[in-house]
């Protein structure tokens, strides 16, 4: 068995053109399905930005707010009572999420999302570079996120006043948090209550309730009672994923990125299906000669699976290293790109170079099996 | 009394079905023996080819039978016959069919690796091939780089290396010139053919004939006679 894969690999690797035509095939198609879904999964990573930053164990919301952290669907404050008072719940607070407008020194305005804390707890508050978290609670006082959206308030120090909705605002601490947003427009943490003073808004002002369970046994009482209040409640990561397939399957985000990723595909298969067949007819009569000088049918089987896992496994390689490369450069010179190489792509990615290789594997498999040395003995 | 090399019996091979069918070989029984060096020859079309692979093991007839030192070859199952075609005969094939992307030496040690053995002895034996054929020099270069005389000798080599019993020859000289031919012939003879060896050569090179001891002819399908060598 090794002694005749040897002989395929030479056969392969010795015909140099068409074994880098195979590999630029597959290295290629590989390199787009990773680039393609890892995109995609950087924006699902920063569309669940908030869920992520403020880190609550379960969220409880209006449950038609479970698309994106910017619609969310204010609630009146008795859940916020209702929801303390289920057995089980540890504590429960609640957390203000909206936009308001700062007016820059030129007279501009820039949007920004304004995530207002518990007064009591400040349960969610970000991690600070500079400045003192009981800060906030200082008139006007506001923390600034330092991301990639930070310069757009004209880079902001601890002390420097600004205007939000014709409110007097100050900055009084820098933060920075684990993961940007998506939507490109700085972050500010005030408490709640300054929150909801300072941003007009319906009746209503609690945007969710995040609650922390004496355990996680109690988790499914917790949501069930939630629901029987016409609300609910979500985990952590039940939110985050009800956020991505929201972005998967209800925006053109995620059918684009599908789309995409399937042509990818398709143009990966045809480089290289129909390249290894080329391979397959031009060593048609050695397969012929190995047959005829004993080799049995499922010998020539291993070649050729063999040659094409081969392929596929080094296109592979070659094309995650891409991948994984122009990533890092990217994020080097782009503060905003985003992408995240997941171990959900390398099996996608994976998993599609596997078919294709199947399926060339298969092409020549039946077109060798079909030899008849008797043909090749004539010439 | 010693089993003959190859015993075939009443052999038919036909192709096409109904109206259309044309048989390539007509019922032919021969033998040969061990130590023997038989020719089979007789004009283009003859069924020269199709004889030789039914009795390598490469073309199974439609009727008769071949017996190989004794044993039935077609009876066999696939593998077996394909195991046959491995360990007994040795092929030379009529447009040589050697790997133009491995060396030389690679190219002789192909039966070798497809009896298993491991590369580093192979390639060994192979060199060692290559030697007896005078192209020890040429073992690292592809095929593609040697002569049609050097080929031949390279594909002589590749029939020799795991030492079968029995080879088999079509039309070794037809794309070389006559010196060529005859140098090889002469030398197949001299040097590959022992006592314990048999090999059926396929030609319509009269230049070779003196190199045979025994001469089949063939003519639509059919044995019209046989001859000895030397005294054509
Ligand atoms: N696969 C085939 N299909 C149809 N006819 C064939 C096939 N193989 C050989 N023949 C016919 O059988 C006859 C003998 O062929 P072959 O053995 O190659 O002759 P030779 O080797 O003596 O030139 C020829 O008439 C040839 O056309
Ligand atoms: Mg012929």
């Amino acid at each position: 068995m090794k002694q005749i894969l040897i002989l395929a690999y030479k056969l392969l690797v010795n015909d140099k053109g068409k074994y880098f035509a195979l590999l630029v095939g597959t290295t290629f198609s590989v390199f787009l399905i990773v680039q393609m879904t890892s995109s995609f999964a950087g924006i699902l990573t920063k569309a669940s930005a908030t869920v992520i930053n403020i880190g609550a164990n379960i969220w409880v919301m209006d449950p038609a707010a479970t698309n994106s952290v910017l619609s969310n669907v204010p609630m009146p404050d008795y859940v916020l009572d209702a929801v303390r008072s289920i057995n089980g719940v540890k504590y429960a607070v609640p957390l203000y999420s909206g936009t308001a407008l700062v007016k820059l020194h030129d007279g501009t305005y820039q949007a920004v999302s304004v995530i207002g804390l518990d007064d009591s707890s400040l349960v969610g508050r970000p991690k600070l570079l500079e400045g003192d978290i009981d800060d906030i609670f200082a008139e006007n006082g506001f923390i600034v996120v330092k991301d990639e959206e930070f310069p757009k308030l004209e880079n902001p120090k601890i002390g420097t006043e600004f205007e939000l909705n014709d409110y007097r605002g100050v900055i009084v601490g820098i933060a920075t948090v684990p993961t940007g947003g998506l939507y490109g427009t700085p972050t500010l943490y005030t408490t709640y209550y300054r929150a909801i003073t300072y941003i007009p808004s319906m009746r209503f002002t609690i945007s969710y309730v995040l609650v922390q369970p004496k355990a996680d046994s109690d988790i499914p009482y917790i949501k069930q009672q939630v629901a029987r209040l016409g609300y609910l409640a979500l985990t952590n990561h039940e939110y985050q994923d009800a956020i991505s397939s929201y972005l998967e399957y209800k925006t053109s985000i995620g059918t684009n990125t599908l789309l995409m990723t399937i042509i990818s595909f398709l143009v990966g298969l045809s480089i290289c299906g129909q390249t290894f067949y080329t391979f397959i007819i031009e060593n048609l009569e050695h397969f012929g000669a190995l047959k005829a000088m004993g080799a049995k049918g499922r010998e020539l089987v291993y070649v050729i699976l063999f040659q094409a896992g081969f392929t596929a496994l080094v296109g592979y390689g070659l094309g995650v290293g891409l991948s994984t490369l122009l990533i890092t450069a990217a994020k080097l010179r782009l503060p905003e790109y985003t992408s995240r190489l997941t171990y959900t792509n390398l099996s996608l990615a994976f998993l599609m170079v596997l078919i294709i290789a199947s399926i060339s594997g298969y092409a020549g498999v039946r077109r060798v099996l079909k030899i008849e040395p008797f043909e090749i003995f004539r010439g | 009394m010693p089993k003959a090399a190859i015993v075939a019996d009443k052999l038919n091979k036909w192709f096409g079905v109904g109206e259309a069918r044309t048989y390539a070989v007509k019922e032919v029984s021969f033998e040969a023996n061990w130590g023997e060096m038989l020719y089979i020859v007789g004009p283009s079309g003859s069924g020269k080819t199709t004889l030789l692979s039914m009795i390598s093991g490469i073309l199974r007839p439609n009727s008769g039978s071949v017996a190989i030192d004794g044993r039935d070859l077609w009876s066999q199952s696939d593998d077996e016959i394909a195991d046959f075609r491995l360990n007994t005969i040795g092929f030379v094939f009529q447009d040589y069919h050697l790997f133009p992307r491995l060396t030389t030496a690679e190219n002789v040690a192909i039966p070798l690796i497809l009896q298993k053995r491991n590369w580093g002895d192979a390639l060994s034996t192979a060199a060692q091939c290559l030697k007896i054929v005078d192209l020890a020099d040429k073992a690292q270069l592809p095929p593609t780089k040697l002569s049609g005389g050097e080929q031949q000798r390279v594909a002589i080599a590749r029939a020799i290396v795991h030492q079968p019993a029995i080879l088999v020859f079509d039309e070794p000289t037809a794309s070389l010139d006559g010196d060529t031919g005859r140098k090889i012939v002469s030398f197949v003879k001299a040097e590959i053919l022992t006592s314990k060896r048999c090999i059926i050569l396929v030609t319509h090179d009269s230049r070779i004939f003196e190199y045979s001891d025994r001469i089949m002819e063939m003519e639509d399908g059919r044995i019209t006679g046989f001859q000895q060598g030397q005294t054509v």
